[in-house]
């Protein structure tokens, strides 16, 4: 838990130092009128310091958007000498959640960064709170478009396919060998977006040595996952690929009390804290999730981008997240954050969620 | 008419009057202490707040004054939520017939809750955790995860429109109107003494000639009916049609009406104090929120209130009990012994 907190110190440290840098470049060769001038610390990005900055979870006391917003968003918000809070409610509700994004615009705040509970519920209490003069960016769950400035996206179907792949490929080697997927349910969307970007990936020719077999479903239910781990290495292959945080733990659990431990390479989709056991013991070598703490981190900067008038939310429009470096607008006022992040035993420790 | 003005001021000096005043301190208190609590802007968002608590508060109080509770009043306004989400979608766009079809609805899935109790003679306690999640499953069997969000602007912003001139929403205006015609059925008719004689022994209010079976029967229809109304208020404020709508939303319900003094047990209490406990939770929760307390901490405070509403009538009644005792030992020469209780 406190493992964290040095490095993310560090990275601060040289996130400040990059914005420096930047600062002294761009000024030379930019006019840009400082919205700051009064608070007498001129900045490239132009960021105002002295925001009112507030996270606004699905729910709080949830480990996910602890990491999100207390170690990434409010990194960010020190970093740029805004104000930072957490708010939310302490379940998962709509209507609670309109609730706080009342009180956040009663509060003046200037940047309402929310995962939406509901695409719908909050639409009007958002608008309200934008008329008021505030900024609303969504991160890990979308509202409607109507009602918030800025999404940012976590990774795309093709990013996350990408990852999966590159995943099992390296720990395998070079020889290659037979893959199979253990899924969630049967149709569920985003599940079967990612498989059909992987079958599209699997087809380049760098990636002729791996042949998918078999694709099985574990309904996210931790035992009949494990069940279904269990049934596919009983038939052939040697590689599993389970994009799916429920699947993938129940199948390490299996490999790892096997004889097919070490031996049977497996990564997905899955969350730290559930794979930790599995990446000390040498079951999994690595597996994908976006990072949650960068996450947070821009979508900090890209409230604060938005609130400063660094950008309006437009396609085409660029701004500088600190340090992770320049994001552009993408289409429906999104911002991707990039590539999935991938854990392994060098920096698994870094994470609590 | 005497007898009518020693009701009202009994109803005045008990619970009631507590309550009420902890609301006023608390509003007065945070407007002075808290930036944005003297707003009217705040006053709006608690008024949409208390709208559809008090809406089920209100028939709720008189069912527990029986000695009967409903927990299914949630559910109820969930599954009218997606109801209406479905007619909507197949197609029924005239919004006062929608809003017919919910209350029928209501009254439907109230009736059931009734039947269960009197027909059948069942503790009101199971029967209605039993609905709880019976029409909870009912509301995923229809739209599943699904939600219907795609409502006319007009109803969507029709329904919290303020009174012009103000902040608050016309809404409250309904709400008065209803709870104005609980308080005559309660405070000025022989029914509302009959709910009290139900409370207090069931056996007796028989004797004396309630049909205690018909009224219990239709109260579960009215807050059958009034959940719904709220359910429709509920779908069109949030513009949101799911099958978890108002999920929860029952403890606080309870909470305020146990809070403004109705006695779980029945036989005591009124709405007076349940509309000032409602006024009282939701502006303490959202001056508590507007100070930055997290919620973890509101959850405690809520949880503590609830307590105290349970013990505070209790402890209030027991030296009220003590005192009418002792002046009764003191003396048959005191002229009044038992007026003030």
């Amino acid at each position: 838990m406190r493992a964290g907190t040095p490095r993310v110190r560090v990275a601060a440290l040289a996130a400040l130092a990059a914005l420096t840098l930047a600062t002294t470049s761009a000024c030379a060769d930019d006019e840009t009128p400082t919205a700051g001038s009064t608070s007498g610390s001129p900045s490239a990005t132009a960021i105002r310091s002295g925001l009112k900055i507030a996270f606004l979870p699905k729910q709080v006391n949830n480990p996910y958007f602890d990491t999100s917003d207390n170690k990434g968003g409010k990194v960010a918000v020190e970093e740029f000498g805004g104000s930072y809070t957490q708010t939310g409610p302490s379940e998962a509700s709509p209507s609670a959640q309109v609730s706080y994004i009342n009180t956040l615009s009663q509060q003046g705040t200037d940047v309402i960064v929310v995962s939406a509970n509901d695409k719908d519920a909050i639409c009007g209490a958002l608008n309200e709170a934008r008329t008021g003069g505030a900024k609303v960016v969504t991160y890990d769950s979308d509202t409607n478009p109507t009602c918030r400035d800025l999404f940012i996206n976590q990774a795309t179907a093709e990013g996350i396919a990408k990852s999966q792949i590159k995943l099992i490929s390296d720990a395998i080697g070079p020889d290659g060998g037979e893959i199979a997927i253990l899924s969630a349910t049967a149709n569920a969307t985003n599940q079967n977006a990612w498989i059909e970007m992987m079958k599209t990936e699997l087809a380049k020719p760098e990636n002729a040595k791996l042949k998918l077999v078999d694709t099985v479903y574990g309904d996210d239910d931790d035992q009949k996952s494990f069940a279904e781990a269990q049934g596919l290495l009983a038939k052939h292959p040697n590689l599993i690929i389970s994009p799916t945080t429920v699947g993938v733990a129940a199948a390490a659990r299996y490999l790892s009390g096997s004889d097919f431990k070490g031996k049977v390479q497996l990564t997905g989709l899955g969350t730290p804290n559930q794979m930790r056991a599995y990446i000390k013991d040498g079951t999994v070598k690595s597996f994908a999730l976006w990072n949650p703490a960068d996450l947070g981190y821009l979508a900090a900067y890209a409230g604060a981008a938005l609130a400063s008038g660094v950008i309006s939310g437009n396609e085409g429009d660029t701004f500088t997240a600190g340090k992770l470096g320049q994001f552009t607008v993408g289409p429906d006022a999104t911002v991707l954050l990039g590539d999935p992040f991938t854990f392994d035993e060098t920096n698994i420790d870094d994470f609590d969620f | 008419m005497a007898e009518w003005k020693a009701r009202l001021r009994s109803a005045l000096t008990s619970w009631d009057a507590v309550v009420l005043l902890a609301f006023i301190l608390v509003a007065v208190i945070g407007a002075l202490t808290i930036d944005g609590v003297a707003s009217p802007r705040f006053w709006r968002f608690v008024t949409l707040e208390a709208i559809p608590i008090v809406l089920i508060a209100l028939p709720l109080t008189l069912v527990v004054i029986t000695g009967e509770i409903d927990l299914s009043v949630a559910s109820m306004l969930g599954l009218t939520c997606v109801v209406l989400g479905q007619l909507w979608i197949w197609g029924v766009s005239s919004l006062p017939l929608l809003i017919g079809i919910c209350l029928l609805l209501g009254g439907a899935l109230g009736a059931v809750n009734g039947l269960f109790v009197t027909r059948f003679g069942l503790p009101s306690l199971a029967v209605t955790i039993g609905t709880l999640a019976l029409y909870r499953g009912l509301a995923y069997v229809v739209l599943g995860d699904r939600a219907v969000a795609d409502y006319p602007q007009s109803w969507t912003t029709g329904a919290i429109r303020p009174i012009p001139g103000t902040t608050i929403p016309w809404m409250i205006l309904v709400v008065a109107g209803l709870a104005v015609a609980f308080g005559v059925v309660l405070y000025a008719t022989p029914i509302g003494r009959g709910l009290y004689a139900m409370g207090n022994s069931a056996e007796a209010a028989r004797f004396s000639g309630i049909s205690v079976a018909r009224t219990k029967f239709w109260l579960f229809v009215a807050t059958g009916a009034m959940s719904a109304l709220a359910g429709v208020f509920w779908t069109l404020r949030f513009a949101s049609a799911r099958a978890d709508n108002g999920t929860g939303l029952e403890l606080a319900i309870v909470a305020a009406v146990l809070l403004g003094g109705v006695s779980i047990f029945g036989g005591r209490g009124g709405l007076v104090g349940v509309i000032a406990a409602v006024a009282l939770l939701v502006t303490l929760r959202n001056a508590l929120q507007l100070a930055y307390v997290p919620a973890n901490t509101l959850t405690i405070v809520t949880g503590s209130l609830l307590i105290l509403s349970v013990v505070g009538p209790n402890v209030a009644g027991m030296l009220r009990e003590r005192l009418r005792r002792r002046r009764a030992r003191v003396g048959i020469a005191d002229p009044t012994p038992t007026a003030a209780t």
